[in-house]
């Protein structure tokens, strides 16, 4: 198993996390793993993403280029990555903000509300839990469901920690709101 | 077991560096080191540890300078262009006898380049970059649990042999988040006697690199390469892969070795025997080894994210022994898997 | 019985001859800071930031411990010595070219983040080491080697004023311009370095005392004429007052 993605959004979308989260849960299941932000100039301007590397092996370049899977949050992020997605490739798309349709007929496209699920458990910054709870519906090869809400604990800052069980929520309704 | 966390590059450094007991840090902002001052900035003050950020990254590599004079352990961090205004400071504290370790969190070049990882500092690093016949120790971690191993150990051999030690990672491992186990902290570190303390008690102490004499710089001169020659003997460090029936060697550090990897798996699953071999000093370079294993290979690919530095050390090594051949990718590329296949493919 | 009216500072190194030339304020101003070491008892806890100049063997004159700085750069070492070794005295001593050319930045920031050290800034208005090149307190119109018709104020600007620059920032808690003119001057030389000692034991913060001083080899003059020279062209342009003392209570 070998799985690059990127995660895309705005700045302040939890982008990072999102992608932090997916590392910690794979990593305590035993797999290689990587996550490298974009950095520098790259970050201003309002979009964020981060390349991530699940694997059996050891991770050999942390940067993603053609990714097998994008999660985007965003439109600008959505016309930015699925040009870039592999043939096959999946892409997770967050229908509360992106009401664009995906223009490939090549990859496997996932649609999912997610800030409308954030919202429903009463959080206004939960979406990018929504997208890890499809990711892992859609590629269970990344994480269990369980490993990903373990996760929570050691990925959040001390800060947001009071938020996992509400985080923990969404990632299992998204989870199980995907077919 | 110890437990892994998932660690940035750049804060398992500054976690390393306090583990290594160092509470004395002077830095200057630059991309893409930022998270280890920042990291420290905040933990510096529960610890009685000094933080200061310099006005320039001359004065920064002077603070070191002075408190390394004083007896502490200290450092700076910073990334290419800064390093080269830190140049120097260590040419002073090489010349005065004074550790200290720098990390190098290399981006590309020349000028303001981009803030991509790179690995084009390599002639800095090892071939001086400042004035005057000196060396520092290079250690070249390939991954984030390295790059905090790295940092400790450059603190002992800097503080061992008096000597500048250099952590040259690149953008990517300070940047990249990987498993790590942190090293345990040190229980005390080492005392300093030649310190600059005020000489109460004592006879006067200089530290200094200033010998007016043409005679008594030569001889410091002298003393500088028998300890430089001590170094080379003891603390060559590298790593091999593979290379036990290789018919063909790459050589590579960094974040290009780990691509290296993946590629001489490649190449192996289609019957074609490739090894890896990874200086992990760039100074002291394992010369002796690379030119042992040039005799049994059919031909060495070396991989840079340069254009071609390193390559140098590795044909002086190998001699008329076999060809060194040279991948090199600039601009914040990494080396791609399939491009190293190809070309040691073309070798057949 | 006798009274002893004079003795060698212990401070300062008795069996070594300094290599300045004849008439160089250099000598004169270490006298006086091994004399105040010795009168404030003070020689076994200070350390020195050399410059690179003139004083860049200063170590080997005062018996004290010694570090060597890049040139301009003794700002930024003593920032580094007395952050490790807050306990002790940390002294730089710098000419016009070390601490306002090169070492600008390093000079006005460490005064910035009051850096609990004292500085000694010999100002002859000329690159002495190098052999008599413009420094960046040179006289309009001051014949140097690289200015040979006179600096051009046009061309290379006015001198800089050391203690009004520094004068502009809040940390700073002593400044004092002296002179060494003649002998009331280099009395008040002394008790400015005194002062400036005596801030440090009780470590008040940063502290500056420039010094003006000739230079007869590159100044190219006697020591007599240089002496008038200074008076004439430097003590004008360069007011000796106490530009900052944070010491002095205004409000009594």
């Amino acid at each position: 198993m070998h799985k690059e993605m990127i995660i895309a959004g705005f700045g302040g979308q939890g982008v990072l996390v999102a992608g932090k989260i997916a590392c910690i849960a794979a990593m305590t299941e035993g797999k290689h793993v990587s996550h490298i932000p974009s950095y520098g100039a790259e970050m201003r301007g309002g979009t964020a993403h981060c390349g991530v590397v699940i694997s059996d092996e050891p991770v050999s370049s942390p940067v993603v280029v053609n990714p097998d899977i994008c999660m985007v949050f965003s439109t600008p992020s959505l016309n930015k990555f699925e040009p870039r997605l592999k043939k096959g490739g999946i892409l997770i798309y967050n229908t509360s903000l992106i009401k664009e349709k995906p223009k490939r007929d090549d990859i496997v496209a996932i649609a999912i509300d997610a800030n409308d699920i954030s919202l429903k458990h009463g959080s206004k910054n939960g979406m990018n839990m929504a997208m890890l709870g499809a990711l892992v519906k859609k590629v269970p090869e990344i994480a269990k469901l369980d490993s990903l809400k373990a996760a929570l604990d050691e990925g959040m800052t001390e800060r947001n920690k009071k938020h996992n069980p509400t985080n923990a929520t969404i990632m299992t309704d998204a989870y199980n709101l995907i077919s | 077991m110890k437990k892994k966390i998932l660690m940035r590059g750049n804060d398992a450094v500054a976690e390393a560096v306090i583990r290594a007991g160092c509470r004395h840090y002077y830095g200057y902002p630059i991309t893409p080191q930022n998270e280890i001052p920042e990291y420290l900035a905040q933990k510096f003050p529960e610890l009685g540890g000094t933080f200061v950020q310099a006005e320039s990254e001359i004065a920064a590599a002077c603070m070191v300078l002075g408190s390394s004079a004083a007896g502490v352990r200290t450092m700076t961090s910073t990334s290419s262009p800064g390093m080269t205004l830190k140049l120097e400071a260590i040419s002073y504290m090489s010349g005065a006898r004074l550790p200290c370790v720098i990390v190098n969190v290399m981006r590309g070049g020349p000028g303001l380049g981009n803030i991509a990882g790179s690995q084009s500092d390599y002639f800095q690093a090892t071939k001086g970059g400042a004035h005057g016949d000196y060396q520092s120790i290079v250690l070249a971690p390939e991954n984030v649990q390295e790059f905090a191993d790295q940092t400790m150990l450059a603190f002992d051999l800097s503080d061992k042999y008096r000597v500048v030690a250099m952590v040259l990672g690149d953008g990517y491992l300070g940047q990249m988040s990987e498993p790590v186990v942190l090293p345990d902290p040190v229980q005390s570190v080492p005392k300093k006697p030649w310190a600059l303390t005020g000489k109460k008690g004592r006879d006067q102490q200089v530290l200094a690199s200033l010998r007016l004499l043409p005679d008594a710089l030569g001889n410091h001169n002298i003393d500088l390469q028998n300890l430089y020659a001590e170094i080379t003997k003891a603390e060559v460090r590298f790593d091999s892969y593979m290379t036990e029936d290789a018919d063909y060697l790459i050589v590579a550090y960094g974040t290009c070795a780990r691509v290296s990897r993946t590629a001489i798996k490649a190449l192996r699953n289609s019957g074609i025997k490739v090894g890896l071999f990874r200086p992990i000093t760039l100074w002291p370079f394992p010369s002796a080894q690379i030119g042992e294993l040039a005799k049994k290979v059919k031909k060495i690919l070396t991989i840079e994210m340069c254009m071609g530095q390193m390559v140098q050390d590795v044909r002086l090594s190998v001699g008329c022994k076999t060809e060194v051949d040279l991948y090199g990718v600039a601009g914040g590329v990494i080396p791609d898997v399939d491009k190293i296949v190809e070309r040691i493919k073309s070798y057949e | 019985m006798s009274n002893k009216i004079y003795e060698f500072p212990k401070s300062i190194k008795k069996d070594v001859i300094p290599h300045y030339c004849g008439g160089c304020a250099h000598g004169v101003v270490h006298k006086l800071i091994g004399q105040v070491m010795d009168e404030l008892g003070i020689q076994g806890d200070v350390i020195l930031a050399a410059p690179v100049g003139c004083a860049v063997f200063a170590y080997r004159y005062l018996d004290i411990d010694g570090l060597e700085s890049p040139h301009g750069r003794a700002g930024a070492v003593a920032t580094g010595l007395k952050r490790a070794h807050p306990d002790k005295i940390v002294m730089t001593y710098q000419g016009d070219g070390d601490l306002l050319a090169i070492g600008a930045s390093e000079t006005l920031h460490a005064a910035n983040r009051g850096e609990g050290i004292v500085t000694f800034f010999v100002n002859n208005a000329i690159y002495g080491m190098t052999g008599g090149q413009m420094a960046p307190t040179t006289m309009p119109g001051q014949v140097s080697s690289t200015t040979p018709f006179g600096r051009k104020v046009e061309d290379a600007g006015y001198p800089m004023k050391g203690c009004e620059l520094l004068n502009t920032l809040e940390r700073p808690y002593y400044i004092e311009r002296c002179s060494t003119h003649d002998v009331k001057h280099i009395l008040k030389t002394k008790a400015a370095i005194k002062k400036a000692f005596e801030y440090q034991k009780e470590n008040k913060g940063y502290c500056l005392v420039e010094i003006l001083g000739i230079c007869t080899t590159n100044w190219g003059m006697g020591a007599v004429e240089s002496t008038e020279w200074l008076i004439k062209e430097m003590l004008p342009y360069f007011p000796l007052k106490v530009f900052r003392d944070k010491g002095v209570r205004t409000d009594a």
